[in-house]
């Protein structure tokens, strides 16, 4: 053991890649990646609850234009809707002039609008399949309290698709985070921009991406126990009871 | 009309890219998805072993990540090889993994994880009495494999394989990045060229949707095929 | 079953290998496009500019075929190593970082590096004080990334591009305050193509050597000397019959660099 640390150190020691300046990098990557994701997938959530709702409308033009927005945006892929939004949205006229711009220089903002909009589509249709598989009797129990439309979706729909939905919902979520390594495609500094850099810099693929890859596995894992442990406790009650 | 000042060609080429790409990438991933998948219901715990180590770092790393690293990565490996041999043996090979074949590697293995995930649950889901059923009539196990647990396991694997699918067709899109010129690429050295970004991604977006479109169509005719005698609940 | 799918498997991975003698009758020279005018495309797809005419020229007068293989400069020399191709030619500095992995020929050409800003710009000198906080667009891996990262990194925002026009594009939308190019890639495409929107900021750059190095070479494997010499040797005929002088007049005019 000693003598394995000791060959570490050693290893440490002589290496030229793993520097202040680098390790720096992958820190901030890091940061990036985390800010990205996490915003995204907030924004994404809160989105996707009333476009879930509406997706079920019997209204024909409520339903179809969400219907359309989630065709397109889970049929195509992510980086090209990040390609559109990151240098289209500069060729719209005068954009510059406005106080928009502001938001949209920044490569993180495109980033995060294409990536909000990508999620929610996928959270709505998750959602959209929770709610649809909401068993009749909870409905049936629900008007026979003579409940209102809205308190029925609140107390009753909302929170047992909710649960429903959650195992689908823990997959968009790491599916998100491995998405979002294409942002080092417009130029942002994320996790794997940071990985870019360095195999660059130094012709070292297999330093610059086995360490990021081993930073995703790492965050992969602790979202997968995270939800893990919420399913657990939120689907508590489905577990059959001799347990 | 739409003006693709003279990129037409070339993006119909891309798009052709795309498309092999991503048949020959399924191809690859339904073998190795079968290979794990076996490898992970053996009883043989090396082999249980090594399946679920693959499928886990596949699945918890960037397909991305995994394209740069197996892409750059593999370069420089199959590089020390080929050295080696060189130096010591005077032999000198070239191996040229051009951008094509190692797309269809990468994206093969990556797929190749979550086919062997689906073709499990989807053997597992298989009901046994069927299978004692073929031994009783004295089908060999090859036979067995063939006209009971293949078509009855597909049955079960349909759903996941066309999401995976669809997955699949979207990530050749990565392939741009690292230099390979499918669609996606072409549109983007299109659009920096002219200036017309919308253009050129509103098309490509256009033929993934058509795509996905298609190959859901004909995944619902083969759900149907392989449904016969379930009836239609399914 | 098992053994019919690993006997497929092991014959789509050999597909992907095959065995070739070295012998110098042809050359495949590894190339990043675009890099307007040294190496880029025309619409159709054909490989144009300095770069490649230049390369043509060499070959010819060796009486060798040349092949161009477009590689993205992130894996340009990791696929020389590999004999993905033989040579780079591809604008690429010659510097003591880059001798350690490969052998370079003379150099075929030796712009300096320069600063290139909108032209309403306030940048007037780029040093760390005029570039604090700004937005500085450089290409990947390049000795302009190195430069910048290693003396504003720590002041400016430092935003890296796959390949030049990606960068270029960027600058048009104004996501960018100031690039760091090569000076005929700049001019070509900054100053040339959007006449009187952008400027030069400061001197051309070239020093230190430790970044600038010694103009643009061919580079080839290290153990590939008898090839890079035949190239050198091709390279000073050109400049003595004056097909050199030819090819560079077309691309950068009256000697005005």
């Amino acid at each position: 053991m000693e003598a394995l640390i000791a060959n570490i150190t050693e290893l440490l020691a002589e290496n030229t890649i793993f520097n202040a300046q680098t390790l720096g990098y992958y820190g901030e990557g890091l940061v990036t990646t985390v800010q990205l994701v996490f915003l995204s997938l907030i924004i994404g959530l809160v989105l996707a609850i009333p476009l879930a709702i509406g997706r079920g409308s019997k209204r024909k033009w409520i339903k179809m234009p969400i219907f359309f927005y989630t065709y397109v945006f889970r049929g195509t892929p992510l980086l090209v809707q990040l390609y559109l939004i990151y240098y289209g949205v500069v060729f719209v006229e005068g954009i510059q002039d406005t106080w928009l711009w502001l938001i949209l220089e920044r490569p993180f903002y495109p980033a995060l609008i294409a990536f909000t909009l990508n999620t929610a589509a996928y959270t709505t249709e998750i959602f959209h399949g929770a709610i649809k598989a909401t068993s009749r009797g909870e409905i049936e129990a629900a008007r026979a309290y003579g409940m209102s439309y809205s308190l029925m979706m609140r107390r009753i729909i909302l929170p047992s698709a909710f649960r429903r939905a959650l195992p689908a919902y823990g997959n968009e979520v790491i599916f998100m985070l491995h998405a979002s390594a294409i942002a080092s495609v417009v130029t942002i500094m994320d996790l794997t921009g940071a990985a870019r850099f360095v195999y660059a810099r130094f012709y070292a693929p297999f330093e610059a991406f086995l360490f990021v890859a081993a930073i995703y596995l790492c965050l992969t894992f602790a979202i997968l126990y995270l939800f893990r442990y919420l399913e657990k406790r939120m689907l508590a009650h489905l577990k059959p009871a001799s347990q | 009309m739409i003006d693709l000042h003279g990129y037409g060609p070339r993006l119909f080429e891309g798009a052709l890219v795309t498309i092999e790409l991503a048949i020959l990438s399924l191809i690859l991933a339904v073998v190795l998805g079968l290979l794990t998948a076996s490898a992970k219901m053996s009883r043989s715990w090396p082999l249980h072993r090594l399946g679920t180590l693959y499928t886990t770092i596949i699945r918890g790393v960037p397909d991305l990540v995994l394209m740069m690293l197996l892409f750059f990565g593999g370069q420089i490996g199959i590089n020390m090889f080929t050295d080696m041999l060189y130096d010591r043996y005077d032999i000198d090979i070239f191996i040229n993994v051009n951008e094509f074949v190692a797309g269809v590697i990468t994206i093969g293995l990556i797929f190749g994880a979550y086919m062997g995930e689906t073709f499990r649950g989807a053997f597992l889901a298989v009901d046994s009495g069927q299978i004692e059923a073929g031994r009783a009539y004295g089908m060999s196990q090859w036979l067995v494999f063939r006209r009971i647990r293949f078509p009855l396991m597909m049955r079960h694997a349909l759903p996941g394989l066309s999401n995976n699918w669809m997955v699949l067709l979207k990530t050749t899109a990565l392939v741009s990045v690292i230099g390979l010129s499918d669609m996606v690429r072409v549109a983007s050295e299109a659009s920096k060229a002219t200036r017309e970004p919308f253009t050129f991604m509103i098309i490509v977006a256009a033929i993934y949707l058509l795509i996905a479109t298609f190959s859901e169509w004909g995944f619902a005719h083969l759900q149907k095929r392989y449904n016969v005698g379930f009836g239609e609940s399914h | 079953m098992k053994r019919l799918l690993g006997v497929t498997l092991l014959g789509a991975i050999l597909v992907a290998g095959a065995a070739e003698a070295r012998e110098y009758d042809k050359v495949r020279f590894g190339v990043d496009v675009p890099y307007e005018p040294m190496e880029y495309r025309t619409p159709d797809g054909e490989l144009t500019g300095f770069d490649i005419e230049l390369g043509n020229a060499l070959c010819a007068e060796m009486e060798i075929e040349c092949e161009w293989i477009v590689q993205g400069w992130d894996g340009i020399i990791p696929g020389l190593l590999s004999r993905k191709y033989d040579a780079i030619m591809s604008s690429m500095t010659i510097n003591d970082e880059r001798r350690e992995q490969v052998l370079f020929s003379d150099p075929y050409i030796t712009p300096p590096s320069a600063w290139f800003a909108p032209a309403d710009s306030n940048i007037e000198t780029p040093n760390a004080e005029a570039l604090e906080g700004k937005t500085i667009g450089v290409q990947r891996g390049t000795l302009q990334d190195n430069y910048v990262t290693d003396n504003f990194g720590d002041v400016a925002r430092v935003s890296r591009y796959a390949t030049a026009d990606d960068m270029v594009l960027d600058m048009d939308a104004g996501r960018l305050d100031i690039v760091f190019l090569d000076f005929p890639i700049g001019k070509a495409t900054l100053l040339d193509s959007e006449a009187g929107n952008y400027q030069v900021v400061g001197e051309m750059i070239t020093e230190p050597k430790k970044y600038f190095g010694d103009g643009f070479g061919i580079a080839f494997r290290q153990r590939d000397e008898e090839l890079a010499a035949k190239f050198n040797e091709a390279l000073a005929t050109l400049k003595e019959n004056g097909t050199y002088n030819e090819i560079y007049n077309r691309y950068f005019g009256n000697n005005n660099q």
